[in-house]
Order: structure tokens, then C-alpha cells, then sequence
């Protein structure tokens, strides 16, 4: 059970991000999850919104490079600990972690993570095997 | 009150122009008849073109001979164009940049001392005597800057600094210790010294009193500059590999323009275009042809630098002619830190490494030191959600670019289509020094 991440190019100029986030609000575009990767040349701006296709459709209009990545939404309860409990499921399975952020919605004691995995296929069974409880594309729109 | 005019071979340097002309055609005519006895190359252009070594019998006839072009060097490369037995050969330099087909100069020992000895005029005419300690901070190995102005420094006698560049620090020790009183280098390193010297306090313990500054185009601000921060005298000097190396030409007292000398080389200035030759006066690219180099002489050989010449009387009492700082350039070639860019060469490895052949360069001059940039638009195969694959994929880049032309060269990734284009092509050079003025 994964979910779609929109991943987008930004040059790493002033209103450049602004630029991006203007676009995507004039299209009505709702965004669930946001996290950027920044080096010292470029952006790299992760996102889970409502509609993965419309978004990826208008970004390819406006001459964006993106790309849509399949990643785990994980919810666990929003309080110390949680996190590494699920790190450490993961560590001990042998799963690869490249990045992760974490995003929090109206749903009370709750939190998410979005993590990004070398093999979502094992990390999945993992964690599912562990009682933790992944959202799905579908989930994501009701949140 | 003026300073006495110095000079390295005043019976040459102040000649009379009756004996310039005849020195240049008497040597012109030897030297066509070498070449097209001695290299393949000259016999099929000449016969190709029904000219005869007989032909040629003083510079007035120097028009009638086909150009030598860089591609021409390339082609020939490495013995192509040799003109004596490799035997007699005893060192090659090379022109920086392109690493694939590089351009090599032969020197038989001969041609060494000639050489030196317009290093020395240069010298000389900056006020170097054999009392002079002469620090010289240009690049030694393939590139010529550091052995031509080593060799004119021992010509004229002076204490000689073999420093090569870098290691600032060390280059201000010793020019505190030693007492260097001219300094050779890239002026944009000259620049670079001053503010280093005056960071550390020490511009006091400096004794230099001139330099001698080329390889790369500089503006007369800068010259202000350097002269002021340093309290020295900045003479230009100019050359290239393919003709010798510096020293074709140098600036005397009155910093007005640089003196070809005319006993080896004969200068031309033509349209670019035509290659009609021009009158005096009028800009147009410079075309050397060497008449006393034994192991490589070139005939008219087109440098691509764009110049004037003048013939007017110089008040230093010096009689060959003068030409003006490169005022452009009539191909795309850029000068960065001192190293031949072609924008071919960038084109190539963006196109090797994966990247769309669509650029920009971008070059720049920040604190008097050159900086290089390359626009590059992304695309959907180089990207990546993860940021370390696509800086790895960068740095690959980056390396790639240093491999090629030997200096690192900033890499932008930009969005795709924000390129500026005029006319459908795509403005590839946006040289912001202003280096060419006049």
C-alpha cells in the first residue's frame, strides 16, 4: 500500500518556490504532505496532494521536471517513541531509508511519516506484520 | 623626471625601418623557400595555389601566400608542420585547453634563445637590469608563460624566481625576503597578489618597482589598479605558443601599445571576413608569420585576436611597430583564467555526460579573479526525487568539465525552456568583464 509523491525541479533562485506554490493554487491543487530537499544550487520540492494526475499533467504543461515516486504514508500515534519504534522495525528488516518527513492532519493524536525505501514491497510486509497501519492513495484524499 | 630608457638590443629594438624591411625580406624569402622544401604541408598549399618559393621575395609578396588556421595546427598534429629534424628539436610547449587535439610547438635550441631574448627586451623595457630580481609567478611546464619569461630574466642577468603560480603565501614571503622588484604574471593573479599584500599589511616590505602582465585580457582600470596597490608600473605583454610564446610583443615607457618584434615576426592585420589585408589604423585580426623559427615557423598564421597596428614614432625611441591590446576575437574562443575556452568543448561534454546540447556561459570577473559558469537545463532523465543522485550526477558533470579544460567551471542546473533564445539559437557566451574596450 503505497502513495503517490510529486517530485519537482526547482531552481534555487528568490520566488522561485513562491512561483511553484502560486501555480499550483490557481489549479485548485490541495497539497496533504510538502517537504524540499535543498542543495546549494537547487530544490528538490516532495509533495502529496489530492490529485496526483491533474498535478502532474499542469506541472509538465508549465515546463516543470517532475517525477512521481511511490511512497509509504505511515500512521502512528503522535507521541515520543513512535518513530523510533517504526525506524527500528525497519533497521532490523534491513530496509534502506533515503529520506522521510513527517506531516500531521485535522485527525487528532495522530501523525504521519512519509517514507521513502529502497524496497516498498518488503518494508510494507514488515510493517503490516508489526501491526502498523500504512494509508492509501484512496486514505490520503480523506484526510 | 623621466627614467633612462632601457633596452635589451638597442641596435635592433631602435633600427632604423629601412633596416627592419630589409632584415624581414631577406629572412621571409629564406624562410618560404625552408618550408616548401622541408613540410609537405606548405609545398601542397603553394603548388595548389601555383605559387613558387621565387615568388616570394620580399614582404610585399607576403599577401600572395595561402593563411595557416589553428585547424591546420590540429591537423598536423604532432609533427605535421615540422620544419627541422626532430633531432634538433630540444623541447615542445603546448596551448592550454583542449585536451583532444592539442596544438605542440617544437623549439630547436636556437629557436629557444630567440625567444628569450624577446622575453629580455620585455624585460629590459620594464627597467629589468641584471641588479633586478625578477619573480615570476606564471605557470611553468607546457604552457609558455613561465619558461619564456624564466629564460629573458637569465638573458638579461637579473636574480631569477622560478615561483610558477600558486601558493600565494609563499609567492609574498619570498617576494619580501628576496626583494623582487618585477613581477611576471597573469595580471588578474597580479591583482590578486596586491590585495593579499595589503590584507597582510606588508605593502612596505615590497620593493617591487614594475610588472610584466599578460596571458589574459585586462582593462585599463585594472592596470590603474594594480599600479596603484602595488606602486609599480604594469606593462603588458603578448604571445602565443604558436608563434613562440610571450614576448611576440611588449609595452614600453609609454604604455601605449605593445612593439612587435619585427625582426622575427612579420604582423598583418586582415579583414576576418576576406582576408583582405588592411592599411594602418585599422582593426582587423592579427596574422603573424615567423621568419627566424627553425623547428616551426608558421606563414601568416591567423591568431583570431582582433587589433590595430601603428607605426607612429614612439617616444621610447623604439621603431617596430606597435599593435593595441586584443580588442576581440573573431571566433568564440574565451580567455579564462589565463586557459582557452571554446564553447564547442563544453558543448561536447554536456552532450557526452547525458545533458541536452542547450547552455549558456556565463563568465564573470569577481575580485579580479575569472569565474566561469555553465547554465544547463534539466531534464526528466537527469532528475531524481532523490537530491544526492542528482548532485552526484552534477559533480560528475563538473569533473568531466575539468578534465576538459583544466579549470573548474561552475555547473547551474536550471528549469527547462528558460534558456534565452534570440532567433531560435540560443545566446551561448554572456562575458560580463568587459575586457575588450576600444
Amino acid at each position: 500500500m503505497t502513495v503517490k509523491q510529486i517530485s519537482v525541479f526547482v531552481e534555487n533562485k528568490a520566488g522561485k518556490l513562491a512561483e511553484l506554490t502560486e501555480y499550483l493554487h490557481q489549479h485548485e491543487i490541495d497539497m496533504r504532505a510538502l517537504s524540499i530537499a535543498e542543495t546549494q544550487d537547487f530544490g528538490i520540492v516532495r509533495m502529496i496532494v489530492n490529485d496526483t494526475y491533474k498535478t502532474s499533467c499542469i506541472l509538465k504543461e508549465a515546463g516543470y521536471v517532475a517525477s512521481i515516486t511511490p511512497v509509504l504514508a505511515v500512521e502512528m500515534p503522535d507521541e515520543p517513541g513512535s518513530l523510533f519504534k517504526i525506524l527500528k522495525m525497519l533497521g532490523d528488516g534491513g530496509i534502506n531509508l533515503e529520506y522521510m518527513y513527517a506531516f500531521l492532519t485535522r485527525k487528532e493524536a495522530t501523525a504521519y511519516m512519509v517514507l521513502r525505501v529502497e524496497d516498498n514491497e518488503k518494508a510494507i510486509d514488515i510493517l503490516s506484520k508489526k501491526g502498523i497501519h500504512m494509508i492509501s492513495q484512496e486514505g490520503i484524499a480523506g484526510l | 623626471m623621466m627614467d633612462m630608457e632601457h633596452y635589451y638590443q638597442p641596435e635592433i629594438e631602435c633600427a632604423s625601418r629601412e633596416q627592419i624591411r630589409a632584415w624581414q625580406d631577406e629572412r621571409l624569402a629564406k624562410t618560404v623557400k625552408r618550408v616548401y622544401e622541408n613540410v609537405e604541408f606548405y609545398k601542397k598549399r603553394m603548388d595548389k595555389q601555383g605559387i613558387k618559393p621565387e615568388d616570394i621575395q620580399s614582404t610585399a609578396d607576403l599577401h600572395k601566400l595561402p593563411f595557416v588556421t589553428k585547424d591546420d595546427l590540429r591537423d598536423a598534429y604532432p609533427y605535421g608542420l615540422l620544419a627541422a629534424p626532430l633531432s634538433d628539436c630540444v623541447r615542445i610547449q603546448s596551448t592550454s585547453g583542449t585536451t583532444g587535439r592539442r596544438v605542440v610547438a617544437f623549439y630547436t635550441q636556437h629557436d629557444i634563445d630567440l625567444w628569450e631574448e624577446c622575453c629580455a627586451r620585455a624585460i629590459a623595457a620594464a627597467g629589468g637590469t641584471k641588479d633586478d630580481v625578477v619573480h615570476v609567478c606564471y605557470g611553468y611546464g607546457l604552457f609558455t608563460g613561465g619558461p619564456g619569461l624564466n629564460g629573458g630574466s637569465h638573458k638579461v642577468g637579473s636574480l631569477t624566481l622560478p615561483m610558477s603560480s600558486g601558493n600565494t603565501e609563499r609567492q609574498i614571503q619570498f617576494m619580501c625576503d628576496l626583494g623582487s622588484t618585477i613581477l611576471c604574471c597573469t595580471p588578474s593573479y597580479a591583482a590578486y597578489l596586491a590585495e593579499s599584500i595589503h590584507e597582510r599589511g606588508l605593502q612596505d616590505k615590497i620593493k617591487l618597482k614594475a610588472g610584466i602582465f599578460g596571458a589574459e585580457a585586462w582593462t585599463e582600470e585594472m592596470r590603474q589598479d594594480i599600479e596603484r596597490m602595488l606602486g609599480i608600473k604594469a606593462y603588458d605583454i603578448y604571445g602565443l605558443t604558436e608563434i613562440s610564446g610571450p614576448g611576440v610583443s611588449f609595452e614600453c615607457s609609454e604604455q601605449t601599445g605593445m612593439h612587435i618584434n619585427e625582426d622575427h615576426f612579420i604582423a598583418e592585420v586582415i579583414n576576418p571576413e576576406t582576408g583582405e589585408v588592411l592599411p594602418d589604423g585599422e582593426k582587423g585580426e592579427l596574422v603573424f608569420t615567423s621568419i627566424t623559427k627553425e623547428a616551426f615557423p608558421l606563414i601568416r598564421y591567423r591568431t583570431r585576436d582582433i587589433c590595430i597596428l601603428s607605426h607612429k614614432k614612439c617616444s621610447c625611441g623604439r621603431t617596430h611597430v606597435k599593435m593595441t591590446k586584443p580588442l576581440g576575437r573573431s571566433d568564440d574562443m574565451l580567455i579564462v583564467k589565463g586557459v582557452n575556452v571554446f564553447p564547442s568543448q563544453i558543448e561536447t561534454v554536456l552532450l557526452n555526460q547525458g545533458y541536452p546540447a542547450n547552455y549558456q556561459i556565463i563568465v564573470d570577473r569577481q575580485h579580479n579573479s575569472d569565474t566561469i559558469e555553465v547554465q544547463v537545463e534539466m531534464t526528466q532523465e537527469m532528475f531524481s526525487d532523490n537530491a544526492g543522485v542528482v548532485t552526484e550526477r552534477e559533480k560528475k558533470l563538473v569533473d568531466a568539465l575539468k578534465a576538459m579544460l583544466g579549470i573548474y567551471v561552475k555547473v547551474n542546473l536550471v528549469n527547462p525552456k528558460t534558456i534565452a533564445r534570440s532567433e531560435g539559437k540560443a545566446v551561448r557566451i554572456i562575458d560580463k568583464r568587459n575586457l575588450y574596450q576600444g
